[in-house]
């Protein structure tokens, strides 16, 4: 059966920015219906793997392949990847100024869907989505991401996924500046959009994001690369003891 | 990310290319006159004399040309630009047909199927209180609704205003913009046809907007129209121009002079769409005078043009009198627009707003030319001055000019200049959620236009946006 390809697939991948290797051979595998995390201190390359896989123009993935559902990504522009089913949640989403929220979503929307699609049930999706997430419906007309708290542009971020419900998803540290209660129902979104038939992949720091959204393999970044690869206690481990003892535990071996 | 910059000004080098089928087209016109090239006092007579003019103004007008003649081009703008022109080969005055019509029905089919391409008629049914359409140097078609006859306003175009409310238009005419303030505004003078006259009486709200379109059809045609629009103590209207002209290979001459009075309390907004063809000189000068507690707002939009030197002026006269002006410039390839805005400051707890967006692609040049001017009698007066600039392209270009004079110390001046292009990571925020480069590009330009379009009817915001989209587009159909 076509479902058991692996919703994403990487391998080997090295990832350049500014002329200077970030990410120096990574591979992943998510099947459908799973949930991985990446874990890692400041600097250490997650955030440049995520904007690679994404396809973002600065970040230039110089070894290594990478499948969406069986299909070589890297050969697409970032719109392609979006419109064949990858999202990326941002770390720091960007403010454009002028372009309301609703506008931008029902372009994007648009833009999945074909360009003579129907859309009148835009309207209707968009305001549930909202309620979901408990966003104000005044944010609708707002510019994406101007003048948003940080907490809120992270809520926009995964509004923006529940609407384009994407096979996978990766999220950013969608889970940081947002308060406690805030992490609830941003976690609610998460389960709520996660099914059987997607992935999920998050970039977090913390344990917390994790007792909500239970993942099946965490694994550690270090310096550009995958150090250990575990289960959700390996999260539970790191959030007691630092990320100290892997140093030791690697100049160890 | 040289690679993308590239294509990025590849594609947006095709801004307005749609122009020539939109607007470019011309009729072939048999005028009921057309003089001779060139100016001088024969042919300001003439003018004068076709419009039976009382002694008074032609007076004016040949004074207006002993100026015309003696003063110098501007030594700033963009005078390699200007010194382009040559007075000698345009027409100065042009008449399509005999007699002005109020009834569409009879407007010659020509320059009705003119107009009906420019959605005029269309506009006038569905949102407007009032519609004057000039087609070279006169208004050929006028109207306005009955119930805004009844409330006392007068809309007129200026050669009927001078016939039927000759001492109004004494009283005010170039008392704003005096002749001598310029070489335009002086040949504006000597030459003026056409053009609007509103006037408003004291507390009457027009409702909705009076609309002016302006069309210069033949080749070297000059087109000087002059405004004056007066709301008088605690009156409100809302007018609204818009210019084209068709794409010739040599270059015609709009000048027109725009002179506005709001007295005590009154409020005006003068709204311009002017999307002209990329060969006329646009070198208008407009100015207001703002009694006390009244507001001005200008909302200039400048596409298209070669050059246009154009810089609203509000003169805060009375006590609490507010000037606003929102502009927009868009300078494509080989074009120039020089555009900005003059505050003068002239009376205490005066406040104004001067926000100017312009976006440059291409060889493209937008100028920001600013005065703010506060007098020593102007104490508690506020000023804020935002000035954003676009470029799109490696060879775009875009200056800032502004200039203060400050002569009181117990004002608040603000001042913002930023210069930014389409960033690349705004680009990738918009296609990693499916929008293509070009989509995410036409949302980040209108988004930058935003604060503009949303100052305009509705009707004018989606023809703008749609304008753009469909230039940005380019080479589709
Ligand atoms: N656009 C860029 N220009 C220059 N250097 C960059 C750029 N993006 C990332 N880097 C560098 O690449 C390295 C990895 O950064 P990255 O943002 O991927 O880390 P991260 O693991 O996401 O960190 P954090 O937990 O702080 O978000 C860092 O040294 C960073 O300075
Ligand atoms: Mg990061």
């Amino acid at each position: 059966m076509s479902d058991k390809k692996p919703i994403l697939e990487f391998k080997d991948i090295h990832v350049e920015v500014e002329g200077k290797e970030v990410v120096k051979g990574v591979s992943m595998t998510i099947n459908p219906g799973e949930i991985h995390a990446i874990m890692g201190k400041n600097g250490s390359g997650k955030s440049s793997l995520s904007n690679a896989l994404m396809g973002h123009p600065s970040y230039t993935i110089t070894k290594g392949e990478a499948y969406l559902k069986g299909e070589s990504i890297l050969d697409m522009e970032a719109d392609e990847r979006s419109r064949a089913g990858l999202f990326l949640a941002f770390q720091y989403p960007l403010a454009i100024p002028g372009v309301t929220v609703a506008n931008f979503m029902r372009a994007a929307l648009k833009s999945h869907r074909g360009a003579d699609a129907d859309m009148s049930d835009f309207r209707k999706l968009f305001k549930a989505a909202m309620t979901d997430l408990s966003v104000d419906q005044s944010f609708a007309t707002r510019y994406i991401n101007d003048g948003f708290s940080g907490g809120e542009k992270k809520r926009i971020e995964v509004l923006q996924m529940s609407m384009l419900n994407p096979a996978m998803a990766l999220l950013d540290e969608t889970d940081s500046g947002v308060d406690i209660d805030a992490i609830k129902i941003v976690s609610e979104g998460i389960n709520r959009y996660q099914s059987e038939n997607n992935g999920v992949l998050m970039v977090t720091h913390y344990q917390r994001l994790l007792n909500y959204v239970k993942p099946d393999k965490v694994h550690v970044m270090m310096d550009g690369k995958f150090v250990l690869t575990g289960g959700p206690e390996l999260a539970l481990k790191l959030e007691e003891s630092g990320y100290e003892w892997l140093n030791e535990e690697k100049t160890g071996v | 990310m040289s690679e993308s910059l590239k294509k990025q000004n590849l594609e947006l080098s095709k801004l307005n290319e749609d122009y020539e089928s939109k607007y470019g087209f011309h009729d072939p016109v048999d005028y009921f006159h057309k003089g001779a090239k060139g100016i001088n006092h024969e042919v300001v007579e003439m003018i004068s004399k076709m419009k039976k003019e009382p002694k008074w103004m032609a007076e004016i007008r040949h004074e207006a040309l002993e100026v015309f003649y003696k003063k110098e081009m501007p030594k700033w703008g963009n005078d390699h630009i200007l010194n382009e022109i040559d007075f000698d080969d345009i027409y100065y005055f042009m008449k399509p047909i005999d007699a002005q019509k109020d009834n569409w029905d009879d407007v010659p089919e020509y320059i009705k199927k003119t107009f009906d391409k420019l959605g005029i008629p269309e506009a006038e049914k569905k949102f407007l209180g009032g519609v004057s359409a000039q087609y070279e140097s006169e208004v050929v078609y006028h109207s306005m609704q009955e119930d805004l006859v009844k409330k006392g306003i007068i809309f007129l175009d200026m050669d009927s205003a001078l016939r039927e409310y000759p001492e109004i238009v004494r009283e005010h005419f170039g008392s704003v913009i005096p002749m001598t303030d310029n070489k335009f505004a002086a040949l504006n003078t000597a030459v003026w046809s056409g053009g609007s006259f509103i006037y408003v009486p004291k507390g009457v709200d027009v409702g909705i907007p009076l609309q002016a379109y302006f069309r210069i059809n033949a080749e070297n045609m000059g087109q000087f129209e002059r405004t004056l629009i007066i709301a008088d103590e605690g009156a409100k209207l809302h007018y609204i121009e818009g210019c084209t002209a068709p794409v010739y290979s040599t270059n015609s001459l709009h000048t027109a002079v725009v002179e506005l009075k709001a007295m005590d309390d009154a409020y005006i907004r003068y709204t311009t769409i002017q999307n002209w063809s990329r060969n006329i000189y646009n070198l208008v000068t407009k100015r207001a005078s703002a009694y006390k507690n009244s507001t001005i707002e200008w909302v200039d939009g400048n596409l298209g043009s070669r050059l246009t030197m154009k810089y609203p002026c509000v003169q805060l006269l009375g006590e609490c009198a507010k000037g606003e002006i929102l502009s927009v410039a868009f300078a494509g390839v080989d074009q120039h627009q020089d555009a900005g805005a003059k505050m003068i400051h002239a009376a205490p707890n005066t406040s104004s707003r001067i926000t100017s967006k312009s976006i440059s692609k291409d060889n493209g040049r937008a100028t920001y030319r600013g005065m703010v001017k506060i007098h020593k009698n102007a104490t508690g007066a506020k000023v804020s001055v935002e000035c954003d600039a676009l470029l799109i392209g490696e060879d775009a270009r875009s200056d800032t000019y502004p200039t203060m004079e400050i002569d009181n110390d117990q004002v608040r001046v603000e001042h913002e200049a930023r210069v930014s292009k389409v960033a690349e990571e705004q680009l990738f925020y918009l296609t990693s959620r499916g929008l293509t480069e070009d989509e995410a590009r036409l949302l980040i330009v209108n988004g930058f236009m935003e604060p503009f379009t949303k100052e305009l009817p509705l009707e004018y915001a989606v023809e703008l946006n749609r304008l753009i989209e469909l230039d940005m587009e380019g080479s589709i159909g």
